[in-house]
């Protein structure tokens, strides 16, 4: 697990540093690892109380006002489902920064397009599986740029996440239980 | 000795020439016809000469040109649900897929001055790109075994952009329904503007702007049923000055909706406020220097296209419009079809009066559809003034049309029917297309 030192300013001041002739100073600053676990609290937070709070309150098993579901453009008071929520704040990061992306994969995924596609995204989502509660960390080449590659346990927690993807048409697995590992949340950060 | 001066002189004059020409062409020419590197599309080459629409600046990489394809269909695209935006490919996991197709840009599959390598929707790469992406889908759909990919995009089943219509949830919901439905009508217009009919009397153009012909054709009109007045159009904002003939300028100050659709499409795209070069109005003699497929009438071929050319001046008539106009210009087998077909018969009734509002189908029923937009709970119904936005691919005017009257199988086959489009729906769709069956076989599976 290599963990690499984020920002220009880190390196310029380590170089200026060393260029004024003092001993060069410890690399400062926010490391990868504590970045993406930072980014995944905030991911996973948001997660969850969208789902509690929006999905699980005013939907079918609560106030019922909103309409969860996958084709939610086509419902009046259609609601996104809290996958769906997840991508979609994936995409609008996607539209305004490259400094990091991030996605929701799964080894038994829904739409073919969300299974894993490079080595350590095969190799995290294996590793999260096989090792509940951990989270994996690796580096990784795509194109011309290498990336810090963290993969986060994306868990059941609750009977529509587990009832929805065991019954959905497309699923390749059908007996996900609460608390099961479903799938994992990506994110890459440029290095 | 002096060969070689008199050589070197040449040379000199002939770039000093060439430069100066260029340097002309760039800075100085209206017509910039010259700097073509080849010919343009039928999408863009009404708007060729207003190269800096597009060519915004003459340093930087695609962000530019991309810049420029989003200022004028990002709307369109994000409207239509796009199935393939940008975002899926900036994703660093498909760094691979970007390097053999980098569909973060349009003009990797719309190259525009290469009209001779451009196929239908304005593609210029090979048919088959799905192939790129999509290897594994026989093992997903064993169902498509065989199938070619070239005709994932062909064969009215899947588009690269807009699959509204052809989503497979979408075909098991709707794909039962028969081809005609039980109820057969449009979305109802409705004008956010009180009545408040204006006498001839009342009207208050300057007396010597009046005619007994307009002002009569006026008192006709709608804007009269509303309380349009003259001034309205022709001393907009309280103007001294009188403008003989409003056009889209001040047709857009109520009608915005309206003309900003208008300007989107091929009949106002040359009059779009977005332009940095103004362009004089289309005119299908315009349009067939281009070489286009469609044909117009020879009469009407110098016939400049705004607001009035359709909707005629005072009178506004706009069942006139949605008919009459299109085919003063219009001459394709499709057009010249219109009105002994099943959809005019339609329409007879419902201008005679013997038929429900909304339940004829004009040529504007279909090419200038009335869209419902919620905005927070606040429904209108606007007509689209872009004839573009649901033409190609055609399976855009399925739910925004057909599925209006027609289930959802029946419009599929149908708008898969070339000859049944040319003989404007004479008749049956001769072929099935088998999307709908395979979506509900998958399902009961």
């Amino acid at each position: 697990m290599k963990h690499s030192t984020l920002g220009l300013s880190i390196v310029g001041a380590a170089l200026l540093l060393s260029a004024c002739g003092e001993e060069a100073a410890a690399p400062v600053g926010i490391e990868p690892k504590l970045y993406t676990d930072s980014l995944f609290a905030v991911m996973n937070a948001d997660r969850a109380n969208y789902t509690k709070l929006i999905v699980q309150r005013l939907g079918p098993n609560g106030a019922g006002v909103i309409k969860p579901d996958e084709h939610w453009k086509e419902l009046e008071n259609g609601a996104l489902l809290p996958a769906q929520m997840f991508r979609a704040g994936a995409e609008a990061v996607a539209e305004k920064t490259d400094e990091f992306s991030y996605s929701l994969q799964s080894l038994w995924p829904v739409n073919k397009q969300n299974a894993p596609r490079t080595e350590m995204e095969k190799e995290g989502l294996q590793y999260i599986v096989d090792n509940p509660g951990e989270n994996f960390y690796g580096t990784e080449a795509l194109g011309d740029v290498s990336y810090f590659t963290a993969v986060y346990p994306d868990v059941a927690v609750s009977p529509a996440c587990v009832n929805c993807h065991n019954e959905h048409k497309d699923t390749p697995k059908t007996d996900f239980k609460i608390g099961d590992v479903m799938g994992g949340v990506v994110i890459r950060v440029p290095l | 000795m002096f060969g070689n001066k008199f050589i070197w002189l040449i040379w000199g004059l002939v770039t000093v020439a060439l430069g100066g020409y260029y340097v002309y062409q760039f800075e100085g020419a209206e017509d910039k016809s010259a700097l073509l590197i080849g010919d343009t599309s039928h999408g863009h080459f009404q708007i060729e000469m207003a190269c800096s629409s597009c060519h915004t600046d003459p340093f930087g990489g695609p962000e530019i040109l991309q810049n420029a394809c989003l200022n004028c269909h990002q709307d369109e695209l994000k409207a239509a649900d796009d199935s393939h935006p940008k975002s899926k490919f900036t994703d660093p996991r498909n760094a691979d897929r970007v390097k053999i197709l980098d569909a973060r840009y349009c003009i990797t599959c719309h190259t525009e001055h290469d009209k001779d390598n451009t196929l239908d929707m304005g593609l210029t790469i090979p048919e088959d790109y799905c192939f790129h992406c999509h290897q594994e889908i026989f093992e997903e759909r064993p169902s498509h075994e065989g199938m070619g990919f070239e005709t994932c995009a062909t064969s009215g089943c899947h588009n690269y952009h807009d699959n509204r219509a052809l989503y497979e949830d979408f075909l098991i919901e709707h794909g039962t329904k028969p081809a005609m439905l039980p109820t057969q009508k449009l979305p109802d217009l409705v004008s956010d503007k009180e009545d408040n009919q204006l006498t001839v009397t009342e009207a208050d153009a300057p007396i010597e702007h009046q005619n007994a012909t307009a002002m009569s054709e006026w008192h006709e009109s709608a804007h009269a049923q509303k309380g349009v007045q003259c001034s309205d159009c022709h001393q907009p904002q309280h103007s001294d000055s009188w403008i003989e003939k409003p056009g889209i300028a001040e047709c857009s100050t109520c009608h915005t909706d309206e003309a900003a659709g208008f300007t989107q499409g091929k009949h106002g795209m040359r009059l779009s406020s977005t332009l940095d070069t103004p362009l004089n109005p289309v005119t299908p003699a315009l349009v067939s220097s281009n070489g286009t497929a469609l044909a117009f009438n020879p009469e009407t071929m110098d016939q400049t296209h705004g607001c009035n050319t359709c909707h005629g001046a005072h009178t506004f008539n706009t069942q006139s419009a949605a008919v009459n106009a299109c085919l003063s210009c219009h001459n394709d087998d499709h057009s010249q079809a219109y009105n002994s077909s099943p959809h005019a018969a339609l329409w007879e009734k419902e201008i005679a009066g013997t038929a429900e509002p909304g339940t004829g189908v004009s040529c504007a029923t279909c090419h200038m559809p009335r869209e419902v937009h919620d905005d927070f709970g606040n429904i209108t119904v606007i007509v689209q003034h872009n004839q573009n936005a649901n033409l190609r691919p055609n399976e855009k005017m399925i739910r925004s049309v057909c599925m209006n009257c027609h289930g959802l199988g029946f419009s599929i086959d149908a708008l898969a029917d070339d000859s049944l489009i040319n003989s404007n729906f004479h008749g049956q769709p001769a072929n099935h297309i088998p999307s709908i069956d395979m979506a509900i076989e998958r399902a009961e599976r």
